[in-house]
């Protein structure tokens, strides 16, 4: 048993608990139901149903993807080796960010940083290859209203583009939060947490490579 | 009245993350490896001439399905986190495959030419 200098008129974790019980478990100790914090368990819902939002979109690309009447269709366009090598890319980032993960619940401060770093700078390469593969699209006359299969490819794409956009800044401002020093071993969650949002992008993404570029 | 109860002693609750013992580093490097292998055998069945609809949709798929399992499992650290997490997030993949396969199937996407 472990003495967690609760109020004697605390009820015990599991019970129903009201205002101020949190202030009666030292922080690394989630005062759930669970065990598992409220922050992590949020966005594993959030994650779960961003496969819905996903699929949709997934959904509406195979859907439509030979519906191509005016203008090229995106799968005469793509570039294999080239997205693939974005597709490497997001894959090593996943890397970095359970490296990045694994530095801070050691305490080790440079090795979080630099992972986080290193980590936004291959999701930027990512984006940055993205840009690229949409504007030669563009160039070769496959705009987003030029038919049908090319509003559900640049919708599902720039819908993930979005995703590793935001992913860019969360892991940027979890940078910023670790210079300050505001990022002991005690709130490594709180990069698991980001983690676990960079990690979804990816499995997205290797859906969206399979099922978009690979399968003819 | 249990007032000196911690968290780790609740039946059914999870160690927390942090106090884990995952991969080291070194490991992940090999499941980051195992991936990337995975890919390029994905992108070589592409390549391959002659290989159209199921014969390379299967495959496909089914390495995608490991790939996806593996980064969930090992680098979202499934494999030692709550069960209910794990729960949580297949509900969604399986929920929006299944919603999605049937939304297709009824707009006979499926059913060939």
């Amino acid at each position: 048993m472990t003495d967690v200098d609760a109020p004697r008129s605390a009820p015990a974790p599991g019970a129903a608990t009201g205002h101020g019980q949190q202030e009666a478990y030292p922080e690394e100790l989630h005062a759930t139901n669970t065990g598992i914090s409220n922050e992590k368990l949020a966005m594993w819902v959030f994650l779960g149903s961003e496969c819905l939002l996903f699929g949709g979109l997934i959904s509406t690309y195979v859907l439509y993807k030979n519906r191509h009447r005016v203008g090229p269709a995106p799968h005469q366009l793509y570039d294999i080796a080239f997205t693939s090598i974005s597709s490497f890319v997001l894959l090593m980032s996943s890397l970095t960010m359970v490296l990045a993960v694994a530095a801070v619940t050691r305490g080790d401060q440079k090795r979080l940083r630099t992972w986080l770093l290193t980590t936004a700078l291959l999701g930027s390469v990512f984006i940055s290859g993205q840009v690229y593969e949409f504007t030669a699209f563009v160039r070769e006359g496959m705009g987003f209203t030029t038919n049908a299969a090319s509003s559900a490819f640049y919708t599902l794409t720039g819908f993930h583009g979005v995703h590793v956009t935001i992913g860019i800044i969360m892991l940027l401002s979890v940078f910023v939060l670790s210079l300050r020093g505001r990022l002991p071993t005690e709130r490594a969650e709180t990069v698991e947490i980001v983690g676990l949002y960079w990690h979804f992008v990816d499995v997205v993404w290797i859906v969206i490579f399979t099922i978009v570029y690979l399968a003819k | 009245m249990a007032t000196d109860t911690s968290v780790a002693d609740v039946p059914g609750t999870a160690p927390l993350a942090h106090e884990e013992v995952h991969l080291s580093d070194i490991h992940y490097v090999r499941v980051a490896v195992f991936l990337a292998v995975l890919t390029g055998i994905e992108v070589a069945l592409s390549y391959i001439n002659g290989l159209n609809g199921l014969a390379l949709l299967v495959p496909l798929l089914v390495i995608m399905a490991i790939k996806f399992g593996t980064v969930a499992l090992y680098f979202m650290h499934l494999k030692w986190d709550s069960k209910i997490l794990t729960r949580l997030f297949y509900a969604g993949v399986l929920l929006a495959a299944g919603v999605y396969v049937i939304a297709l199937s009824t707009f006979r996407l499926f059913a060939g030419n």
